[in-house]
């Protein structure tokens, strides 16, 4: 039988609403699930958690608005947050962006085209003493150069491999 | 795990595990309240409320179900100590929350962590699934027959404003983290409506030292008003940029020797909401009662552009600002549209005072403490470097 992504997602919500407790408090663990595994919580993804919490559909929405890592756009598979707070300021942050978006071809806030990058702007993210800092997904990176960059995103092509299964069987049949 | 660029020893290093939870648990549930109240303990994520007198309000409060909730949301900018001590120190950690939580009466613990600081998550799992396995949390915690405590971990995702207590517990209970109107404190209305301690990473650390020290100890150290010892996280322009661990009180200049900053030109004290001391008052002692923070010290050089650190600070408030009030919602922005007019040397000064004057406004009418203190780097930059900022020629950057 093919399963779409749809009842995918809405199977997985299910799973994840009981893992959580079914009631509004596993409202924010359920959508990190979602951002973690679909990158993106979908109008879709919203509709059938506020269906399954009886709550209305803008209550969601106005939660994953709230929260920077949640994301109702689609993200790429590898989201890249560069700090950009006053301690990686001084450290040089400006040249790592500069090359970063030289090196994906997008500017921050943008996704790349193949869908396998997003660039973003964090603030501090608490590594501030051995700046400038990179955190990708939840891998964090510190004392980033213009030079390093390369060699961060090599780091996540080569892992993409790995991803890539799993989301084509994700989305696959079952 | 990412090691700090320096870490100088901490007594935390010093602590055998789980003296303090004995000791706590041998003790009625007042005496251990009278020990951490005596100790004079005050938080460590930045209000310096004293912690006995939260836990006694919590403990006094009458319900059938209350919270232990450990605030590991450090978005503070320059700020990295808790990670640190949750990489380190994690067990002392929990054994605080447990220590907290037999003091009010509660059987659930919850750390909230940071979303940027997920990579930690294994590793804290792994230390609760120890402490279970040994007995230190589940139903007779260390033996203590009655006594069920245990601890959750629940993820934030991505906004400063969550680290304020109220904020915090809007997030748990599924909502946007906008913070609440205070009173009711969290201590009689916290999550879910129930008596909750919010607590700090270092504040629960100290708590499990203070019950293997005693309060003596702790008292004998610091300041009158402001006791005992402080992780500090130091960056910027020093040699040796990392955690620290100083007697309260201790002046700007002893600190800055310290990590080889000596010839600083200023030092930002408790982050983007902490104030930007001068050279001229380095003598000045690190706080409560003087310059206070929760642990963030920022160290500029010679060479930086203290209009720029105002800029950066700013953006950081426009962007954190959760909206819910029109002070810090609207104020932040037009405090940083005045710093660009004062890059290109348009700003009069008289305008420059109403700046002054609206930055004064947010620190008293804004709802909570981000709009509060979101104006103070840019009030004491101004202050302090008004020759510095003003009178710029375009373009240059001065
Ligand atoms: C905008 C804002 C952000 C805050 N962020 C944190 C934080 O990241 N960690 C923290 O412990 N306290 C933070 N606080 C302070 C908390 O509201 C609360 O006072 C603290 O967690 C109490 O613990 P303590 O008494 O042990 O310090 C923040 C406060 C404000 C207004
Ligand atoms: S002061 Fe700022 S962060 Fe605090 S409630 Fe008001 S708008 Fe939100
Ligand atoms: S300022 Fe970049 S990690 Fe803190």
């Amino acid at each position: 039988m093919l399963v779409t992504e749809q009842e995918r997602l809405k199977s997985d919500i299910g799973t994840w609403l009981q893992r959580f407790g079914n009631d509004r408090a596993a409202l924010i663990p359920v959508l990190q699930e979602i951002q973690k595994k679909y990158a993106r919580v979908s109008e879709y993804g919203m509709q059938v958690l506020a269906d399954q919490l009886g709550i209305h559909p803008v209550e969601v929405y106005s939660v994953v608005s709230f929260y920077s890592f949640l994301d109702h756009r689609p993200q790429g598979k590898f989201v890249i947050r560069l700090c950009r707070t006053i301690s990686c300021d001084m450290q040089g942050k400006a040249r790592v962006a500069q090359q970063l978006e030289s090196d994906l071809g997008i500017t921050f806030g943008e996704t790349t085209p193949d869908g396998k990058f997003s660039l973003e702007w964090a603030n501090c993210l608490g590594m501030c003493d051995q700046g400038p800092a990179v955190l990708v997904n939840d891998i964090i990176y510190t004392r980033v150069t213009p030079a390093t960059v390369h060699d961060i995103l090599e780091t996540c092509r080569k892992t993409f491999g790995v991803y890539a299964l799993e989301s084509s069987h994700e989305e696959g049949h079952a | 795990m990412i090691t700090p660029n320096h870490k100088a020893p901490l007594t935390f290093a010093t602590i055998e595990p789980d003296v303090g939870l004995r000791a706590a648990m041998a003790k009625p549930r007042a005496d251990l309240i009278a020990e951490i109240t005596a100790s004079q303990l005050k938080g460590r994520g930045g209000a310096g409320f004293p912690t006995g007198v939260k836990w006694n309000l919590a403990a006094a409060a009458q319900a059938d179900v209350k919270y232990v909730i450990c605030n590991a949301d450090e978005g503070e900018p320059g700020t990295f100590k808790d990670r640190v001590i949750l990489t380190d120190h994690a067990d002392l950690v929990f054994e605080g929350m447990t220590i907290g939580g037999y003091a009010v009466g509660s059987k659930t613990g919850i750390l909230y962590l940071r979303g940027e600081y997920t990579y930690l998550r294994p590793h804290l799992d792994a230390v609760l699934a120890a402490r279970r396995k040994k007995g230190l949390l589940g139903v007779n915690v260390a033996g203590k027959q009655g006594f069920e405590f245990d601890i959750e971990i629940r993820m934030g995702s991505g906004a400063y404003i969550c680290g304020e207590e109220t904020a915090l517990i809007e997030s748990l209970e599924g909502c946007r983290g906008e913070p609440r109107n205070r009173p009711p404190f969290p201590v009689d209305t916290g999550l879910n409506g129930k008596p909750s301690i919010v607590n700090n990473v270092e504040t629960f650390a100290w708590a499990t030292c203070i019950l293997v020290k005693g309060s003596a100890w702790f008292k004998a150290i610091g300041t009158q008003r402001s006791t005992g010892l402080k992780i500090f996280s130091v960056s910027g322009d020093c040699k040796l940029p990392g955690i620290y661990e100083f007697p309260m009180g201790i002046t700007v200049n002893k600190m800055l020797e310290a990590v080889g900053g000596a010839d600083a030109k200023a030092v930002q004290i408790g982050g983007a909401s902490g104030h930007c001391v001068p050279a001229s008052e380095f003598g000045r002692a690190i706080a409560f009662e003087d310059v206070s923070t929760g642990g963030s010290i920022i160290v500029f050089g010679h060479q930086r552009d203290m209009l720029a650190v105002a800029k950066n600070f700013l953006e950081f408030f426009v962007e954190e600002s959760c909206g819910q009030c029109t002070p810090c919602r609207d104020g932040n922005p037009k405090l940083l549209e005045g710093v660009e007019m004062l890059e290109h040397g348009r700003c009069s000064m008289r305008y420059l005072n109403e700046l002054s004057s609206l930055g004064e406004t947010m620190q008293v009418a804004s709802k909570c403490g981000l709009g509060q203190s979101a104006p103070n780097a840019f009030l004491s930059i101004i202050k302090h470097f008004k020759d510095e900022v003003m009178g710029r020629t375009q373009g240059a950057a001065h």
